[in-house]
């Protein structure tokens, strides 16, 4: 059965080793700084005992006040899973670290996120536009597109 | 890159890899495709002439159009041109419990250069449509397009949708509309036959 | 005379009869061997993800049967899990055995039709997968029998099914899972021993575990590259843990182990459908839910392992009758992410066998 890591725990591990990054822990999911993200996510899955070696999904979800962008990850290893978000106040730039030195899975799903919301990706090696062409003006999966 | 072998030279020079110019090729198919979205959504009239020359009687179907006619629509070659499910319910057809085989149609031809008929299954993208009248348009004459579901007839269940195609008549002319989601393979098959009647009426001096 | 050499670039499809709907590749030759090679995908995108923010939980299953349109009773099953896994919904036992049923009859329908288009990719044009046809249209009846529809059966509904199997279902089902074993035998016998087939794709197409696992590789793909995932057993959803099953895995990680894993997963599937069959009890087919349903404000992820790999729904709601952001992990798609590696330095013909053993189907990695 994949285990749900108890996020308090994680968080005052994520705490102990990063400081100041952990924003909240609610739901069942830890927010985490836009600028610390691929620190916290390289400690994720180096750290023996946690060892997330496994990326499920990046979602990316336009609340109107900001852009929140979901890491669903899971350790193939010990058998349990962790929900990471990240949150853009900017709706105009939203501008994340990419994981894609970390998981190579990240690749096109930061790509889709890109295209569909508008995220960027910074240090993405290949940041275009999937599947919709060049010179599309937008991105549909905002809530301002209609 | 030297190689050996039959005494010739090889001009060395620095391999360059084309992807590194992918952009620019993305570019160029984007614009192409804007050009296609931007034009007015006037639909493609349907080629329905012989209707109207059927019920004036104005054409006379003599035994040289009927011969030519035979031959015409019992191998009728489709080119495969599947897109999304309906793709899976043409290809039952050819599957041996609906057998297209007995029409003379088991032939799908992957070129367009070969075949006669265009049976569009499945929902068109803009971003497939520059492609779809390449296909139709490497077609030699005569053609049919048949638009097999719901979404290649009108966009179907994803209409509304921002990349979504509201028909295949806006981007070429369609002959017979088979509706379904997807159509069952005896649908399709009706849908053919209507075309084999079809094609029976055509006069080969009648410029299509 | 000078002889210039320059490498070519060409792109595979989308209209290919080859690459499995609309797929293309940019491919860079160096004569026959590819060099590099870019995928772009997007040709089928109908924004299923922004459609379903505009329609009522109910009514987005149907959208969701177009997206692996070869297994579309597990991926209404995905979303209606992550819908009762939102708003709390119980559903009742018999439908959770049919649930069972049907998904493995799908399992069994989508591998069909993997083994016989690998076939095709081969050269064998037509002879297994005619023959895998077969079998595809008797499950296909039984579905017929149930919902009425051949491909895409927007039957599971939110707290169970729509509604309850007709009598004859039974006994066609028991007839089918007696003869298909028999059936199974028979392909092995005209595959998995042929001399072309072992040639063409022993050693073709490694994936190397540390890759596949860093790739998000899910599913058939995942388990012929050595790594014992399979969702049904790591993270039981619905009954799956009352049934005794096992989980193929490859060794070598090549063509050949996901055509052996893919083969050996049919077997269990029809064992894990003998099991259901007997212990299905009576009982109702779907508890009583709202016609609007409104979930709580929240959200969910709930995953199933469809016959492609991991088929996820992340649903937000705020409260509303639709929801708020309905993301769908696609198998397919992440599948993709490894395909370059595995491309480079092999042949034109061997890149068509190769992007098919991983079994993609375009309606899922456009969405």
């Amino acid at each position: 059965m994949t285990v749900a890591l108890s996020v308090k725990e994680i968080a005052s591990k994520i705490g102990e080793a990063i400081p100041q990054t952990v924003t909240s822990v609610a739901d069942g999911s830890i927010t985490v700084t836009s600028q610390h993200l691929f620190q916290v996510a390289k400690f994720l899955k180096e750290t023996p005992g946690l060892e997330f070696d496994f990326l499920v999904n990046i979602s990316g979800v336009d609340y109107l006040d900001y852009i929140e962008v979901v890491y669903h990850l899971v350790s193939l290893k010990h058998n349990h899973s962790l929900v990471l978000k990240t949150v853009c106040p900017d709706r105009d730039n939203p501008v994340v670290p990419s994981v894609v030195s970390l998981w190579r899975g990240a690749d096109f799903l930061e790509r889709e996120e890109y295209d569909l919301v508008g995220v960027r990706f910074e240090g993405h090696p290949n940041l275009k536009r999937i599947y919709l062409w060049e010179g599309f003006q937008g991105h549909p999966l905002r809530r301002d597109y209609l | 890159m030297e190689k050996e072998g039959s005494g010739m030279e090889v001009a060395s020079f620095e391999w360059k890899n084309p992807l590194d110019n992918a952009a620019k090729l993305d570019k160029a198919e984007g614009l192409a495709i804007e050009q296609l979205r931007a034009q007015p959504q006037q639909r493609c009239p349907d080629p329905d002439q012989w209707l109207e020359q059927e019920l004036k009687h104005n054409i006379i179907v003599t035994s040289v159009d009927a011969v030519i006619n035979w031959g015409r629509r019992y191998s009728v070659w489709p080119v495969s041109f599947g897109l999304a499910c309906c793709a899976f319910e043409m290809i039952a057809l050819a599957a041996p419990r609906f057998d297209i085989s007995r029409f003379g149609m088991e032939l799908f031809r992957a070129s367009p250069r070969q075949a006669d008929l265009l049976i569009v299954s499945g929902t068109l993208t803009w971003k497939m449509s520059p492609q779809v009248k390449r296909v139709y348009e490497q077609m030699p004459e005569p053609k049919w397009v048949i638009a097999m579901g719901v979404c290649a007839i009108s966009g179907g269940t994803f209409a509304q949708s921002y990349s979504v195609v509201p028909g295949v008549n806006c981007i070429v002319p369609v002959d017979v509309y088979v509706p379904g989601c997807p159509p069952r393979p005896e649908a399709l098959l009706y849908g053919i036959t209507r075309l084999h009647d079809k094609i029976s009426k055509d006069s080969f001096r009648q410029p299509k | 005379m000078v002889l210039k050499a320059e490498p070519m670039l060409i792109s595979m499809g989308p209209h290919h009869p080859s690459t499995h709907g609309v797929f293309r590749m940019r491919l860079v030759l160096d004569g026959e061997v590819i060099t590099d090679m870019e995928p772009m995908v997007g040709y089928l995108h109908r924004g299923i993800e922004k459609l379903a923010e505009t329609r009522t939980y109910t009514q987005v299953i149907p959208l969701t049967d177009r997206l692996d349109y070869l297994g579309s009773m597990t991926n209404n099953w995905a979303y209606v899990l992550a819908v009762e896994k939102l708003a709390g919904i119980k559903v009742p036992e018999r439908a959770e055995y049919l649930r069972v049923i049907m998904g493995e009859l799908m399992r069994i329908s989508s591998h069909l039709m993997a083994v016989g288009f690998l076939g095709n990719e081969l050269g064998c044009t037509f002879t297994p997968l005619l023959y895998m046809f077969r079998e595809r249209e008797k499950i296909m009846d039984l579905f017929e029998m149930v919902c009425g529809q051949r491909l895409t059966y927007n039957y599971m509904r939110i707290g169970g099914l729509s509604h309850d199997i007709p009598e004859e279902f039974l006994p066609a089902v028991k007839k089918f899972v007696a003869e298909m074993p028999h059936y199974i035998d028979e392909y092995e016998q005209l595959l998995s021993e042929n001399e072309i087939l072992l040639a063409r794709t022993k050693g073709v197409g490694i994936l190397p575990q540390e890759l596949a696992i860093s790739s998000s590789v899910t599913g058939p793909v995942l388990r012929a590259s050595g790594v014992k995932w399979d969702l049904r057993k790591a993270d039981p959803y619905s009954i799956y843990e009352r049934f005794e099953f096992d989980i193929p895995t490859g060794t070598v990680s090549d063509v050949y182990d996901r055509y052996l894993v893919r083969i050996t997963e049919m077997r269990q599937s029809v064992r894990i459908l003998e099991q259901a069959i007997k212990q299905l009890p009576p009982g109702e087919a779907r508890t009583k839910v709202p016609l609007l349903l409104r979930p709580p404000v929240g959200e969910a992820y709930a995953h199933i392992e469809a016959p492609k790999g991991e088929l996820g729904f992340y649903l937000v709601s705020d409260g509303s009758i639709a929801p708020y952001r309905c993301r769908i992990r696609a198998p397919s798609f992440t599948n993709i992410t490894a395909l370059r590696d595995m491309l480079i330095g092999w042949k034109i013909a061997d890149a068509v066998v190769i992007f098919g053993s991983i079994d993609i189907v375009l309606g899922e990695v456009d969405r």
